[in-house]
C-alpha cells in the first residue's frame, strides 16, 4: 500500500521486561466518535428499528463471547448484555427516536441518562456506570459500520497496538493470542506496564512512532531494547529468537537467592496485595515479601476489620515465608485508594492531603490496632515480620511510628521513603527507623510534581531520571552511614538494568512483582559490585532519563557478553 | 394480578449480581412485573430499573405481577428476594 514506505523501520519506546516476540499487528480501534444531535434524515420508524437491531446485535454478540470465555468473564458479559436489551432503555430510545433523533444519538444520550443515574448512586453502581458507555459504543459503531471497540478478535495470535490499556480492557485480554503489546502513549507505570509485568508479556510503552503501524504489519518487539522493527529480515528474527532462548537458559540456569557475580547478596523479594499473591510469589523463589500493601485488604471496608480478622489474615500471608523476611507496610490510604474509615472527605488535592500515615496518626486507634494484629500474627509465625510507614515527611514522623510500632510489641519498624523532604533529610530520618524503603513511584510522581495517574504527565513518570536517582544516591549513602538497610520497593525494581544501578546507589535489597525475579536474578548475576557501582555513576550524570538509559546501555553493550 | 410486599434480604441488597439474577427470573417468568420502593415503581424486566431503585438489604419493597399463573410466579419471585445471595 501507499504510505507505508515512509513509516520508520524502528520505532522506539520504554520496554517492558526482557522478552522479544515477532507476529502481525492488530489495532486496538480507535475510540467511536461521539454521536453528534443532528435531526435524523430517516422516519423514526426506521431509526428506531435500526436502534432495536443495534442494541440487539450487541447484546447476541456480548452473549456469545461470553459462553466462549467462561467463568467470571462470562458473567461480566452477560450482564452487559442485560443492560443492552433493556427494555427501560429501549423505551428510553424509542421515545428520543420518536422525536426526531438518529438511532446512534438516542442510544448515546438514553445511555447517558442511565450512566449519570448510576454514577450518582456512587459504591458498587458508581463504579459500573462505565459499563453502559461500553455497551452504548458497541451499538453505535455497529450502527456506523465501524470496528467494535475492545480488545480486537482473532483466532491466530497477534502483537497488540493501542493507545493505552484501560484496566476494562486488560479483563478480556486473551494471553494465549496476544504475542505482545505496544503502546503510543503511557509510561513504565502505566496499566498497560503494570499488566505486562505481573503477567510476562513483552511489552513497549509510549512507542508514539507506532501509531503508523496498521493491521497485518509483521513487526518485532524487543523489549529489552525499547524497539519496535516493522517487516524485520529473516536474520534479525533468528537472532532474537537465539537471544530469547538465552535469556530463557540464564533465567532458568539462575536460581536461589539474589547476588552478584561477585557474591554479594541482593535479596529479591516480592510486593505482595493478599495471601494469593504471597502463595504466586513463594512459588517463584521469592526470598520473602519486601511490600505487603494491607490497604488491599480493606478496600471497600466502611469500617476497620477487627484485630481478631485482620490476624487471621496476616497470619495466612506469613505462613508462606517461615524463616524469611515479610514487611508489612501498614495502611496507605488517601489519594487513589481511599479508605471510609481513614480519608476525609471533599479534600482538593489528595495526592498532597493526610494520607499515609498522616491519616494513621489521626486515627491512632486504627494503627494501634493494626500494630496489634500485626504483633499478634508474628507471634505465632515463624515469619521475621517487620513494619513500615507510607507517606512519612519528617524525621519526628518516623520516630512516632517507630515508637508506637516497639510499644506494641515490633520489634523493627522502618520508613517508606517516597515523600523528597524524607529523602533529602535521609541521614536524620535514618537515625529514627531500623529500615528505609524507597518506594520508587511516589518518589517520583512528587519530585516532579506530575500526578503518575494522568495521562498527560505520564513522560514524567521515570525513575531512570537522574533527579530521582540523586535522591536515592543520598539515602542509600545516610543508611550506609547509619547502618540502616535500604530496599526498594516499586517499579523502578523490577527493571533488570536499572535494579542493577540501584544497587549501585546504595539499595540493599529489591522488591517487586514476582514475575520479574527472575530476570532481575538473572541480571544481578552477570554483574559485579563494582560494575553496579560504574553503571550507577553513568545515570546519575546523565542529563535526562532517556540518556541515563543509553549511558548504562552503551556502557554494558562495551562489556564482553555472558558466557552461559 | 397479584402483589405482595417484602422485606429484601441480600445483604448487599439488589445490586450488581443478585439484581441480575432476579431481572432474569422475572423475564423468564413471562409476567409482567412491577418492582416499588417507596415512591417509585419499575419494570422487573429492567436491571436499569431495578438497580436504580437502589434497594438495600432490609429495604421494604412491593411486587405486583400481571399474567398467567400469577400467583406462583409472585410466590417465586418473593422467596427470591427473601433469600441471601451475598451469602
Amino acid at each position: 500500500m501507499s504510505g507505508t514506505s515512509t513509516r520508520p523501520a524502528l520505532m522506539r519506546g520504554i520496554g517492558i521486561g526482557r522478552g522479544t516476540a515477532v507476529g502481525p499487528v492488530l489495532r486496538m480501534p480507535d475510540p467511536v466518535p461521539e454521536p453528534s444531535d443532528r435531526p435524523s434524515t430517516l422516519a423514526p420508524a426506521e431509526e428506531q428499528a435500526r436502534a432495536a437491531q443495534a442494541l440487539a446485535a450487541t447484546a447476541s454478540h456480548l452473549r456469545e463471547r461470553g459462553q466462549a470465555a467462561g467463568g467470571t468473564a462470562a458473567e461480566v458479559l452477560d450482564a452487559l448484555a442485560m443492560m443492552a436489551e433493556d427494555p427501560a432503555l429501549a423505551a428510553d430510545v424509542q421515545h428520543r427516536t420518536e422525536d426526531g433523533a438518529t438511532a446512534e444519538f438516542a442510544i448515546h444520550a438514553a445511555m447517558t441518562t442511565f450512566r449519570e443515574l448510576l454514577a450518582g448512586m456512587g459504591g458498587y453502581l458508581g463504579e459500573r456506570a462505565g459499563d453502559l458507555d461500553d455497551v452504548a459504543r458497541r451499538a453505535i459503531a455497529r450502527l456506523q459500520g465501524l470496528p467494535a471497540p475492545g480488545i480486537p478478535e482473532s483466532a491466530t495470535p497477534f502483537v497488540l497496538v493501542a493507545r493505552d490499556l484501560a484496566p476494562a480492557d486488560t479483563a478480556t485480554l486473551d494471553l494465549d493470542r496476544v504475542l505482545a503489546l505496544i503502546t503510543t502513549d503511557g509510561g513504565p507505570t502505566s496499566h498497560t506496564a503494570i499488566l505486562a509485568r505481573e503477567k510476562g508479556i513483552t511489552a513497549i510503552v509510549g512507542a508514539s512512532d507506532a501509531a503508523g503501524l496498521v493491521d497485518g504489519d509483521l513487526v518485532l518487539v524487543d523489549a529489552e531494547n525499547g524497539t519496535v522493527e516493522l517487516d524485520p529480515a529473516q536474520e534479525r528474527i533468528d537472532l532474537a529468537r537465539q537471544r530469547t532462548a538465552t535469556l530463557q537458559a540464564i533465567r532458568a540456569a539462575s536460581s536461589g537467592p539474589g547476588r552478584l557475580a561477585d557474591g554479594r547478596a541482593v535479596p529479591l523479594l516480592a510486593n505482595i496485595g493478599s495471601p494469593e499473591s504471597a502463595r504466586e510469589a513463594a512459588a517463584r523463589g521469592a526470598e520473602g515479601v519486601g511490600l505487603f500493601r494491607t490497604e488491599v485488604l480493606f478496600l471497600g471496608a466502611e469500617t476497620a476489620p477487627s484485630v481478631d480478622e485482620q490476624a487471621a489474615t496476616y497470619r495466612d500471608v506469613f505462613a508462606q515465608f517461615p524463616g524469611q523476611k515479610v514487611v508489612v507496610r501498614v495502611l496507605d490510604a488517601g489519594a487513589d485508594k481511599p479508605l471510609a474509615f481513614l480519608t476525609d472527605q471533599g479534600e482538593e488535592n489528595p495526592a498532597l492531603g493526610r494520607r499515609g500515615l498522616r491519616a494513621l496518626a489521626a486515627h491512632e486507634e486504627v494503627l494501634r490496632d493494626q500494630l496489634t494484629a500485626l504483633a499478634t500474627a508474628a507471634a505465632s509465625s515463624e515469619a521475621h515480620v517487620q513494619v513500615m510507614a507510607p507517606m512519612v515527611s519528617t524525621a519526628a514522623e518516623a520516630k512516632y511510628f517507630r515508637d508506637l510500632a516497639h510499644e506494641l510489641g515490633i520489634a523493627v519498624a522502618g520508613v517508606m521513603v517516597e515523600v523528597p523532604s524524607c529523602a533529602i533529610m535521609a541521614d536524620h530520618v535514618a537515625a529514627n527507623a531500623d529500615f528505609l524503603s524507597i518506594g520508587t513511584n511516589d518518589l517520583t510522581q512528587y519530585v516532579f510534581a506530575a500526578d503518575r495517574l494522568l495521562g498527560t504527565v505520564s513522560a514524567f513518570q521515570d525513575p531512570w531520571h537522574p533527579a530521582v536517582l540523586r535522591l536515592i544516591e543520598q539515602v542509600g549513602r545516610a543508611g550506609a552511614e547509619h547502618d540502616v538497610p535500604v530496599g526498594i520497593c516499586g517499579e523502578a525494581a523490577a527493571d533488570p538494568r536499572l535494579a542493577l544501578v540501584l544497587v549501585g546507589l546504595g539499595a540493599t535489597s529489591l522488591s517487586m512483582s514476582s514475575t520479574s525475579i527472575a530476570d532481575v536474578r538473572a541480571e544481578l548475576a552477570l554483574r559485579t559490585f563494582d560494575e553496579a557501582t560504574e553503571l550507577a555513576a553513568l545515570a546519575l550524570g546523565a542529563d535526562s532519563a532517556e540518556s541515563a538509559r543509553a549511558a548504562v546501555a552503551d556502557r554494558i553493550a562495551s562489556w564482553p557478553p555472558p558466557a552461559i | 394480578m397479584a402483589d405482595r410486599t417484602l422485606v429484601v434480604a441480600s445483604a448487599h441488597g439488589l445490586h450488581a449480581r443478585p439484581a441480575a439474577l432476579f431481572v432474569r427470573s422475572v423475564t423468564e417468568s413471562g409476567c409482567a412485573v412491577q418492582l416499588r420502593k417507596g415512591e417509585r415503581s419499575v419494570n422487573a424486566a429492567s436491571i436499569l430499573g431495578v438497580v436504580s431503585l437502589g434497594i438495600e438489604h432490609g429495604d421494604e419493597v412491593t411486587l405486583t405481577v400481571t399474567g398467567d399463573d400469577d400467583e406462583r410466579v409472585l410466590a417465586e419471585l418473593t422467596s427470591f428476594l427473601e433469600q441471601d445471595h451475598d451469602a
